[in-house]
């Protein structure tokens, strides 16, 4: 049969043989590698290049090249800027990474010009998808974690009035939305709405709570873009004496990155968020995830929501190319194989949805409590299976369009 | 009204700590701009390397807490001096643009050692019991930690004082601000003089850094996002003044909560607000020696 193949290539020339040879797939990875929020990229470039050193003969003839830029700064101009280069000068074939919202946004147009499948590791505002048929997201909408907390809240965790306070920029707006939504649908109140910055630079907290906290709402939902304001949150919640004055922190899953969790110390006990993923996940795949993560970076170092979408997209990527056999020239037909894939990952089993080109996948609501091992953990308090961006089920604002 | 009463407890009580830590950094910048005309845009690198330093000496080798800020300001403030006395001290003639070029470059070189060192992940300090949670006044509780940093700052600046208006070393220096080529023709040694100040000025800086740690958890970028801040202060307070910046950083520090607090959609708009409506009136800062 083989040996037929390649009698017909000689017989027909060398054009036809370049099928059946092995294609390099230029991939552009756009994340923050500089700046405050530097160590978000890292952790979803630590994901890729594990996921990439692992399975790279999976897709054996074929194989990738990664070229890597720098997403700049959270207002996307830089953002947009290295994905044009990388489209029309590199030459890549796919784009992936994209910490922040605002990068998507600004970049959406350069994917669907381009005709390059864009496939989102962590910006989370919801309507992003909507904004180029080329953007398939792996990780979370804002209303992903959001809108079932504002449920379970209401109904499970006591809070009938609610202060919320979030970063400025599309998706804390986006956060407390989708909170605000289903907390008041549940018969809850919001009583107070703080915006708290921007994401480029971490703030004081102390004033944004100080006057939550003089509020006195059962519950305060917070939305930062994880990372370094994390910490800040968590210090100055403790800080304050909040939990003890009987202000609860919720939020999503932002609040409480496994990388940073062991440094906030005994305020961060009893925070409740609402997540798509933990490092004590007990799934095999998780096991096998934390254990490969931590031979390449060492016992103390701890993947987080963001790589385990990170790890997800790759995983996603390399499948496609495997089934298309590497010719991933066409972004259309890239982007139409790539929003039917379903696998089982870190997070347990997530899919595309192939209307909304946007990730299905499980939300857990995680407690945070002291491990018997004196390191601090999340217990797991409910899980909803298989959740659907709920803002484009609703139409919301510009969901709908 | 007790209502009242307690907000405004509370934007003075945050707004001063706030202060604080920002006149603490920010002092030495000013006398050194005023002193020299050195525009030196890495002093929020040496507050970044004292923050490491501080992470470093508690996580790493178990020193207290305070004993570590105390280390750290000793150190960093030697190591200035060897910067000082290679780098600057070349460009002191030259022009802004230069100084600007230079001292950019370092914070720049700075950033990218200590990511490379620390990696970008926001460093924590482990605080001594006594610093953490609330203390009780009776009629309200206020956070320990805010606390301790108010009373750092009217510490320092009780010895500052003393050390500007009170001894001869301070005479000196502000003689040498004031005018510095009178200064140099009755015999004091102004380069010498400005080592000294910009060691103290740097090893302040390096104290502020790990202050700043618990406020705002500590990063590489850490070098230059808050200078502005940090510029803002000196400009408003008037080069040179260690009273100018202290005022300055009272004011700022206790609008930007106060605007935080009770406005907070307009956000971080008040703090440059303030400082247009201040530079509108007083283009040259509060105390402004000609």
């Amino acid at each position: 049969m083989r040996l037929a193949r390649l009698a017909a290539c000689a017989a027909l020339g060398l054009g036809l043989c370049a099928s059946a040879q092995a294609e390099t797939i230029k991939i552009g990875v756009v994340l923050p590698f500089t700046g405050v929020n530097a160590d978000l990229g890292t952790q979803i470039d630590k994901a890729f290049d594990l996921y990439v050193k692992l399975h790279a003969k999976d897709i054996a003839p074929h194989r990738v090249e990664i070229i890597k830029r720098d997403e700049g700064p959270p207002s996307g101009a830089v953002a947009k800027t290295v994905t044009t280069e990388l489209v029309t000068r590199d030459k890549v074939q796919i784009l992936t990474g994209y910490v922040f919202s605002p990068s998507a946004i600004a970049t959406a147009t350069v994917a669907t010009q381009g005709k390059t499948p864009m496939i989102i590791a962590n910006a989370g505002t919801a309507w992003i998808t909507n904004l180029s048929p080329y953007i398939v997201r792996f990780s979370f909408s804002m209303w992903h974690p959001a809108y079932p907390m504002g449920t379970y809240a209401a109904k499970n965790l006591g809070c009938r009035t609610a202060a919320m306070g979030y970063t400025d920029f599309p998706p804390g707006k986006d956060s407390t939305d989708a909170f605000k939504m289903a907390f008041e649908k549940s018969g809850g109140k919001i009583v107070m709405s703080v915006p708290m910055g921007n994401p480029a630079q971490v703030p004081d907290f102390t004033p944004f709570f100080q006057s939550m906290k003089d509020a006195k709402p059962d519950c305060m939902y917070i939305f930062i873009p994880s990372g370094a304001h994390a910490t800040g949150v968590m210090k100055t919640y403790g800080e304050l004496g909040m939990r003890k004055a009987g202000v609860k922190l919720i939020g999503p899953q932002d609040l409480i990155p496994d990388n940073k969790l062991q440094d906030m110390g005994d305020a961060a006990i009893g925070t409740i968020v609402m997540s798509h993923y933990a490092v004590d996940f007990d799934n095999a795949q998780n096991k096998a995830f934390v254990k490969a993560w931590q031979q390449a970076y060492g016992p103390n170092s701890y993947p987080d929501f963001m790589s385990a979408a990170g790890w997800d997209t790759m995983h996603a990527i390399f499948a496609t190319i495997k089934k298309l056999d590497g010719k991933v020239a066409d972004g259309a037909k890239f982007v139409d194989t790539i929003k039917r894939w379903s696998g089982e990952g870190p997070r347990g089993p997530v899919r595309i949805d192939p209307d909304t080109r946007d990730i299905v996948q499980n939300e857990y609501a995680l407690e945070v409590n002291r491990k018997p091992d004196g390191k601090l953990g999340v217990k797991t308090l409910n899980v909803i299976n298989q959740v659907k961006d709920e803002c484009k089920a609703l139409k919301v604002g510009r969901c709908g369009q | 009204m007790a209502d009242i009463a307690n907000i405004a407890v509370s934007i003075l009580f945050d707004g001063l700590a706030y202060a604080m830590f920002l006149f603490v950094v920010s002092v030495g910048l000013s006398v050194t701009m005023g002193l020299m005309g050195f525009v030196n845009l890495a002093h929020g690198a040496f507050a970044m390397a004292g923050g490491y330093l501080v992470v470093t000496l508690t996580q790493s080798w178990g020193v207290p807490f305070v004993l570590a800020l105390a280390i750290a300001f000793v150190v960093i403030g030697a190591v200035s001096i060897v910067f000082e006395r290679t780098l600057y001290a070349r460009l002191y003639k030259a022009g802004e643009l230069d100084q600007v070029l230079l001292t950019i470059g370092l914070s720049f070189m700075a950033i990218a050692a200590y990511t490379y060192y620390y990696g970008p992940i926001p460093k924590s300090v482990p605080l001594p019991g006594w610093l953490e949670g609330q203390v009780d006044l009776g009629f309200r509780t206020f956070p320990t930690y805010r606390a301790f940093i108010i009373v750092i700052g009217a510490a320092l600046i009780a010895i500052l004082w003393y050390g500007f208006e009170r001894t001869k070393l301070g005479a000196k220096i502000r003689a040498a601000v004031d005018n510095r080529r009178m200064a140099q023709s009755v015999g004091i040694n102004v380069d010498r003089l400005f080592t000294l100040t910009f060691a103290v000025g740097s090893g302040l800086a390096a104290l502020g850094g790990g202050i700043a740690i618990q406020l705002f958890g500590l990063n590489p970028s850490f070098a230059l996002v808050y200078l502005v801040l940090f510029l803002i202060v000196v400009a408003v307070g008037g080069l040179g003044s260690v009273k100018g910046t202290l005022l300055a950083a009272l004011v700022l520090g206790i609008f930007d909560t106060g605007g935080k607090y009770l406005y907070a959609e307009a956000g971080g708009f008040f703090v440059y607000a303030i400082t247009v409506l201040i530079l509108l009136v007083r283009p040259a800062g509060f105390y402004a020696r000609d």
